[in-house]
């Protein structure tokens, strides 16, 4: 268990590098597609970010502002993305998760709705990942209560 | 009951070890999987996804179901670990 006190060095820090963490989450999850990165290590990266939040303050803190209930949803929100651009790609007439069907939707460039397709999904992951992060260190830190322990 | 699980346990262990003798070397040029897909793949990506990526193409679009499960498997262990460790004195908190 970590001891919970308020240092304002750690605060501080933590309030600026929370947002670049953040933003550079973001740019793994949108960039995976032409680079290294991804849903996965994206989501990880802005689970991190969240779990920083949880060390340098309050657990009540992030509790009033990312209760378990919209994280849970969350959970299943970024499968349910998922799996949902694969049904869409067959009510369009193609193969299941073949993302040039949305050619029909926005006709651009091939190149761009595949991309368009796979930042999709990419984002869904990157939603279940965060939001796995953050439930797992959760339940393992305050040994399922989600309340302030004592050392 | 204990040992007869340890026993179980190696017996497998050497079974997979024993297994692993017969996999090809690492990078093999020669083995089957670097024989027949992946040419194909590097080939055919542009071609056929129209993806720069090599990586994204076999992770998104030629295996988009296997990524989809390895998304649900991390769903199921985040449910499984609310079940097994979260614990709520009164039903109001949930």
């Amino acid at each position: 268990m970590i001891r919970l006190y308020n240092d304002l060095i750690i605060q501080t820090v933590c309030r600026i590098m929370i947002p670049l963490i953040q933003l550079f989450a973001f740019y793994v999850i949108a960039h995976g597609h032409y680079s290294p990165g991804g849903g996965f290590q994206g989501g990880c990266i802005l689970g991190a970010s969240f779990i920083l939040m949880l060390i340098a303050y309050d657990i009540n803190w992030i509790k009033r502002r990312f209760s378990e209930n919209k994280n849970v949803i969350l959970i299943a929100l970024g499968v349910f993305i998922y799996a949902l651009v694969g049904l869409l790609c067959i009510f369009l007439g193609k193969e299941y998760l073949n993302y040039s069907a949305f050619q029909k939707l926005i006709p651009i460039d091939i190149a761009r709705v595949r991309a368009l397709g796979t930042l999709i999904i990419e984002i869904g992951v990157g939603i279940t990942v965060m939001a796995v992060m953050v439930s797992i260190f959760l339940n393992l830190i305050t040994f399922g209560k989600h309340e302030k322990g004592e050392v | 009951m204990k040992l007869f699980a340890l026993i179980i346990v190696i017996m497998t262990g050497a079974a997979l070890i024993y297994s692993t003798l017969d996999m090809p070397d690492w990078g093999d040029p020669n083995s089957p999987a670097s024989l027949h897909v992946s040419p194909r793949y590097i080939e055919k990506t542009i071609e056929e996804t129209a993806t720069p990526n090599a990586v994204t193409s076999v992770l998104a679009d030629y295996r988009g179901y296997d990524t989809l499960g390895e998304t649900t498997v991390i769903f199921t262990a985040a449910v499984v670990c609310i079940l097994l460790l979260r614990r709520i004195e009164d039903d109001k908190t949930l």
